[in-house]
């Protein structure tokens, strides 16, 4: 089977502590895949490690075949990798819009010395996904004032600009309160839904959100996979249940 | 020139029809420039020659300008203007190059070349680090002239009058050819320097003060980014500097002093980042302070300069230029 993207063996220390031990994972195109762990389970490590952001102590990562790991950030996402942050990672001090400008015009890779940022077409390209985010209305907003929900919609509007092959999330609806969760869920699902293709991975505490919207779940403890199945299978294991979503420990 | 060259505050209705094009702020641009220029005609040569002094030191704090909005400030400008300088002095006394415009282009092609090696290395540093590299490249290149006897060591060296366009400049008119020549390359820069600030990499600059990390995840580089800058900075205080050395009729060492740099950094946070007007507006208050309190409190003057840059700093921390461009973080 051709994956995506694939892991193979990776290992990642911090010290004495094991971010990753031995990780093995294939992902097809298209899969909705969501990483489950407790904190500090080696979930926003294995992130990290896709998009360079960290690199593993040993193991290969391959995009559509291509060999990533010694890859810088910049590389990676110029190869089709997208990621929003548990933090998001945004231009405080600039309107909503010139967010999504900025964004643009760096997955364009076609910077002008002239070419103004805020020409007509980039506006509406611009628009469109803000329009999809339902942050519309959020347009000329400084975003250093903005709710932290609708920071969490521009990170991830940001980064799918550039129609990337393979998103990730890192914990998508995290600081959100918990009636506001499932409505920008199912914004953020639906927005995704236009991309035709986009492989998704996203962190998640919220079982009932993976359970929603995941086709497949991979589960961390300790830095290792502990189970790796869709769902209702993977959530059912006695392993998912001591250590992800402690159901064990309480019974 | 300060209401010409600013965009539109975001959000305004203005933005949304005016944010695309520059047709209007080049037209405003020029108009301005030439009204300058007429109105130099009847000016005293006082004032002619204070206004060819602010619109060249501009110049050069534009380039500061451009590296403040990436969130950098170089404390070695002084450098370029220096480079600039000897650029223009040296092709005059020693090839026999005469032509102004010719000179003034030299020097900051020169000042350019002579950056670039530095900033691959120089984009790699950001805060006090950055400021204080660039002092120190400042104070080698004032340490090198100093000693060089050849090119006037700590006296410097004097350069005549030049020619433009194979024309020789009379006695009464120099100075005012000298003053329309640097006020049209001020604004030709200035205009220049618009529309590069609202570019998609202009805009990028930005968006790398605000998140280097960011900018990277999105496939932006900042290291490319904070190189250009830095070039295009060099190349604005080359120019500032062959532009001052004609003016003087001579150029020196102290040109690359820290202090002088000092001066161009003041002026490029009296302006702020945001406003390419403002640079010039606040280069002209420097001179007129400079040259009314040198006049008559000699030994304070600095005293009211620092004075009048912490009231703005109080009272305006994002520069003259937030006066009118109040609500834009572009």
């Amino acid at each position: 089977m051709s994956f995506i993207l694939e892991a193979k063996g990776l290992q990642k220390r911090f010290g004495a502590v094991v971010a990753a031990s031995d990780i093995n994972i294939g992902i097809t195109a298209g899969e909705r895949v969501s990483l489950i762990g407790s904190n500090g389970a080696g979930k926003t490590t294995f992130v990290n490690m896709i998009t360079g952001y960290l690199k593993p102590d040993d193991g290969r990562i391959t995009l559509d075949g291509q060999d990533i790991t010694p890859l810088a950030p910049r590389a990676i996402t110029r190869l089709g990798v997208a990621r929003s942050f548990q933090i998001p990672q945004l231009y405080g001090d600039l309107s909503t819009l010139d967010n999504m400008l900025v964004a643009n015009a760096c997955h364009d890779q076609k910077l002008s010395f002239w070419q103004p940022a805020r020409r007509p077409e980039a506006i509406a390209r611009a628009e469109a996904l803000l329009e999809r985010f339902r942050l519309t209305e959020h347009r000329d907003r400084r975003v250093a004032e903005l709710p932290g929900g609708v920071r969490k919609l521009l990170d991830i509007a940001m980064a799918l600009t550039g129609h990337p092959k393979l998103l990730l999330l890192d914990e998508p609806t995290s600081g959100v309160s918990a009636e506001e969760k499932f409505p920008m869920m199912d914004t953020i699902m639906a927005a995704l839904g236009h991309e035709k293709g986009t492989t998704v991975l996203f962190v998640e505490h919220d079982m009932d959100i993976v359970e929603k919207h995941a086709s497949r779940v991979i589960a961390f403890y300790a830095g290792r996979v502990i189970a790796d199945d869709k769902p209702a299978i993977a959530l059912a294991t006695d392993d998912v249940r001591r250590y992800v979503t402690g159901e064990l420990l309480a019974e | 020139m300060s209401a010409t060259l600013s965009t539109p505050a975001v959000g305004s209705p203005s933005a949304r029809v005016a944010g695309t094009g520059h047709g209007r702020i080049v037209a405003l641009g020029l108009g301005f420039c030439a009204v300058l220029c007429l109105a130099g005609l009847f000016a005293p040569k006082w004032l002619t020659f204070l206004l060819t002094m602010a619109a060249a030191n501009g110049l050069v704090s534009l380039g500061i300008v451009g590296l403040m909005r990436g969130g950098v400030v170089p404390f070695g400008q002084g450098m370029m203007l220096a480079l600039g300088g000897y650029t223009a002095a040296l092709a005059f006394n020693k090839l026999g190059f005469t032509d102004a415009l010719g000179l003034a282009l030299a020097g900051g092609v020169v000042s350019m070349l002579a950056a670039a090696p530095f900033a691959p290395l120089l984009s790699r540093y950001r805060g006090i680090f950055f400021a204080m590299l660039t002092l120190a490249l400042s104070m080698v290149t004032y340490g090198l002239l100093m000693k060089i006897e050849v090119l006037g060591g700590s006296d410097g060296f004097n350069l005549g009058r030049p020619t433009l366009f194979g024309q020789a400049l009379p006695d009464a008119r120099v100075g005012y050819i000298l003053y329309v020549l640097t006020i049209v390359l001020a604004t030709v820069m200035a205009l220049l320097a618009r529309i590069y600030f609202d570019s998609t990499r202009g805009l990028v600059t930005v968006a790398v003060r605000e998140n280097e990390l960011r900018v990277e995840y999105l496939g932006g580089s900042v290291r490319q980014a904070m190189t250009i800058n830095f070039i295009l900075a060099a190349f604005c205080g080359g120019l500032g500097g062959a532009l001052v050395v004609m003016s003087l009729g001579h150029v020196e060492p102290n040109f690359s002093f820290w202090t002088t740099s000092g001066e161009f950094v003041f002026v490029a946070i009296l302006g702020g980042w945001q406003s390419v007007a403002a640079v010039f507006v606040a280069s002209t208050v420097l001179e007129v302070v400079r040259s009314f309190s040198s006049a008559y409190f000699p030994n304070t003057w600095q005293l009211a300069l620092g004075l009048f840059l912490l009231f703005v700093i109080r009272f305006l921390p994002r520069g003259i230029g937030s006066l009118w461009m109040r609500g834009n973080n572009r």
